[in-house]
């Protein structure tokens, strides 16, 4: 009862105080956060469109639509194309990603170790490919793995190698847009990878090099766990990207031969654009960006942990 | 009597001035400044029938006053714009170039403006374009009733040609000379023909260019003309119903035929293969024969147009055991110009649809434009024509000896894209994997996913 009538009495204070704050300082705090939540808003505008039209007949070609439920996602989930679609997505992320980290990884420790009048060259040289559009890069790599006229088919005549199919085969076509994605994003991994080595901090190296550790010993145990936080952030940004590639894919071969190359976005963009069929192409879409989501936060947690690891805040 | 004879004269001179000279110029009550200060957006294929066109933009521009934006995208990009573009409803843009199967998806859809009011009306035609001068096959290819399952020819004129291309076999006769070969008259004469002549000239060089991209335009060239040549239909209606016809024995044995051809003596990277690439093998010498649309050879021949002009010569299409030339079905394209109906500038619009189909640019584009293939009577029947597109060894011949059953070969319907892309997709499985046990298995399955996705579709 006490108790009671001594909350009591904080609460009348409380609003006493409460209604003498000027007006100004009490709004302040929601106008501070006001551009933060319209951006959000902004962001997650799409999102909820995206799902409400995905239960929904949305089509290009019709005046109108209707609220079709759950329609769209029964239909995704059971037709063979859509788990065909998430394996090659998964594939070419996965080859994509691992290719590309341990290459940008192995450019980056070779150049970070020379540092040399080459290796400042070479820093200039390898991000070109960054440069360019990868569209553009796919339109370069078509011509030049051109079975007539192409650079590298000339090149395999040498060791006897002629009509390689690269993309217009089934069983070669992952590799080939792998190699383009290789050539495109190999130096996004190395820059990141690169400015982590060279902004690690000096004397635990100089302790190893006394106690007469090893140049294994040292990268294990040394190098590889305080670039961790690096090599989490250029996996997130590959990672998200490879997920959604369209433009490689849809340049080399427009996800063919057959569908050998059909992923998620490929076949959400060939149902929604050519097909215009928009409702029907959205789940695909929506399933890409929760598997992105999760992953995006399971890789930033991992992140998180590895920076404290690196600081020495865990072990 | 003086007066009469007078006037009679007068009106002859007038008849025959309108005749000798060019159209636009000689029809001096049309205003063609009434849509003065309007600016038009145009989208392009690039294509040469398009390139023609924008040469002459300024002109069109000085005559009328009109100012024109326009965008050039390439074929395998074009169409996914043109639908963005379209289905914003924005009206931009307010005319854009189209092929006659476009109609199909795009006038039920609204987004194409029925021309009819426009050709019909004496205020927005000018009195000397000539409506019945286009070659009835090409404009007519370009009316439908919007009824899924039936032919082109009735109904509204949703677009006008700028072009049409029929589908038959073009050669470099060079190389069949040097070779010692005689041209293909049969398709058994085609595989051994092209068979033979794999590595004609080395690594790389092989025996027949056909398009085989993951796409619509892949069925639609070659493909097509031989497949109706054969006996086979793409859809049938049966009980009010549209029908999938490709699991019927002439479908099954003309893909299984067609698949082999592309295994024996197709291009090594077929599946990757557009018009572009396609043709540009014929042209550089890499391939010896080509199986696509007659245009795709000619601007090959054209003098400075590849390795090989003057080389290229035509013929007509192989026939299947049993067939004779009455059977040859070619398939025909026709690159157009149309309206879109949310256009905010219709009128003005119609001005450039117009004015780049008149006779005078018509002759113009058919002769020094490199646009072969015409759609206007009057230019086929031009001295300069002849005189220009003649020098095409067998071109007009063979384009003279197909044209009697030259039409559109596929049945019209709202999927007709979705439905080609997944032929498409089937033919890249076969030639490319083991996905299927045989041809029949492939097209029975091909059968059943199309009678899916055509299976809302109301047929009257």
């Amino acid at each position: 009862m006490k108790q009671d009538q001594t909350s009591g009495a904080a609460g009348v204070s409380s609003v006493t105080e409460y209604n003498v704050v000027p007006f100004k300082t009490r709004v302040l705090p929601y106008l501070i956060v006001a551009p933060a939540l319209i951006i959000t808003i902004g962001i997650m505008i799409p999102f909820a469109m995206a799902i409400y039209y995905s239960l929904t007949s949305y089509s290009f070609r019709m005046p109108t639509y209707k609220v079709t439920y759950l329609k769209n996602w029964v239909n995704t989930f059971t037709k063979p194309g859509f788990w065909k679609a998430l394996w090659v997505t998964v594939r070419y992320a996965f080859f994509s990603i691992v290719i590309e980290m341990l290459l940008g990884m192995a450019i980056a420790l070779i150049l970070n170790t020379l540092n040399n009048r080459f290796s400042r060259i070479m820093r200039v040289c390898l991000i070109f490919p960054l440069m360019i559009a990868p569209i553009t890069a796919t339109i370069v790599w078509q011509l030049m793995l051109n079975n007539s006229v192409g650079v590298v088919e000339h090149l395999l005549n040498v060791f006897g190698i002629y009509n390689f199919p690269w993309a217009a085969g089934t069983k070669t076509a992952m590799l080939t847009v792998v190699m383009i994605d290789t050539w495109v994003n190999t130096p996004f991994c190395m820059l990141l990878v690169l400015a982590g080595l060279q902004s690690l901090p000096k004397s635990p190296f100089e302790s190893a090099k006394i106690d007469g550790g090893s140049t294994w010993f040292n990268f294990v145990n040394l190098t590889l766990p305080m670039l961790k936080p690096s090599l989490y952030i250029a996996l997130l940004f590959r990672l998200m990207a490879a997920l959604q590639e369209y433009s490689i894919i849809f340049g080399m071969t427009k996800g063919g031969p057959g569908d050998t190359l059909m992923n998620l976005s490929l076949t959400a963009y060939q149902t929604a654009f050519q097909y215009q069929k928009f409702g029907p192409a959205l789940p695909y879409i929506l399933v890409l960006w929760l598997m992105i989501n999760y992953l995006a936060k399971f890789i930033v947690g991992k992140q998180r942990a590895a920076q404290r690891q690196a600081a020495g805040l865990e072990e | 009597m003086k007066k009469r004879v007078i006037s009679t004269m007068l009106c002859a001179a007038m008849v025959m001035s309108s005749l000798a000279v060019p159209a636009m110029a000689d029809d001096a009550s049309f205003d063609w400044k009434a849509y003065d200060g309007t600016t038009l957006n145009v989208m392009f294929n690039e294509h040469t029938y398009s390139k023609a066109v924008i040469e002459k933009i300024p002109e069109f521009e000085k005559a009328t006053g009109i100012h024109v934006e326009y965008s050039t995208t390439p074929e395998s990009n074009y169409f996914d714009k043109l639908n963005t573009a379209l289905s914003s409803r924005s009206g931009n843009p307010d005319v854009f170039m189209t092929g006659a199967y476009q109609v199909w998806e795009y006038a039920p859809a609204g987004y194409m403006e029925d021309l009819d009011p426009y050709v019909n009306d004496p205020a927005k035609t000018a009195a000397d374009y000539d409506y019945d001068d286009f070659i009835p096959a090409t404009i007519e290819s370009l009316r439908w009733d919007l009824v899924p399952g039936h032919a082109v020819g009735e109904g509204s004129l949703w677009a006008v040609p700028m072009g049409w291309e029929l589908n038959n076999l073009s050669y470099n006769k060079r190389i069949f000379e040097e070779k010692g070969i005689e041209v293909p008259k049969t398709t058994d004469e085609l595989m051994e023909t092209a068979t033979a002549l794999n590595e004609f000239d080395g690594s790389g060089t092989y025996g027949i260019a056909v398009r085989g991209s993951r796409e619509w335009a892949t069925i639609h060239p070659g493909y097509m003309s031989l497949f109706a040549t054969w006996g086979g239909k793409d859809f049938e209606i049966e009980d009010g119903k549209l029908v999938c016809k490709l699991d019927s024995e002439e479908a099954i044995a003309m893909t299984d035929y067609w698949v082999n051809l592309i295994k024996q003596a197709g291009p090594p990277q077929w599946s990757t293969y557009t018009w572009y690439q396609a043709s540009a093998d014929l042209g550089a010498g890499k391939a010896a024969m080509l199986f696509d649309a007659t245009s795709a050879a000619y601007f090959q021949n054209v003098e400075g147009g590849s390795a090989e002009s003057g080389n290229i010569a035509w013929s007509t299409i192989p026939l299947p055991e049993g067939k004779t030339e009455a059977d040859m079905k070619a398939n025909v394209w026709i690159w157009s110009l149309a309206m879109n109906a949310d256009s905010k500038n219709k009128d003005a619009a119609w001005y450039f649809i117009q004015y780049f189909s008149n006779k005078e640019f018509m002759q113009w584009s058919g002769t020094e434009g490199a646009c072969a293939d015409t759609p206007r009577q009057s230019v086929m029947d031009s001295d300069g024509y002849k005189e220009i597109v003649g020098k095409a060894d067998n071109y007009l011949e063979a384009i003279n000896a197909l044209s009697p059953n030259a039409t559109i070969q596929f049945t019209p319907q709202p999927y007709f894209f979705e439905c080609t892309t997944t032929w498409a997709e089937t033919l890249q499985d076969l030639v490319t994997s083991d996905k299927y046990a045989s041809t029949e298995e492939a097209m029975k399955q091909l059968k059943a996913t199309l009678d899916e996705v055509v299976s809302d579709l109301e047929v009257e």
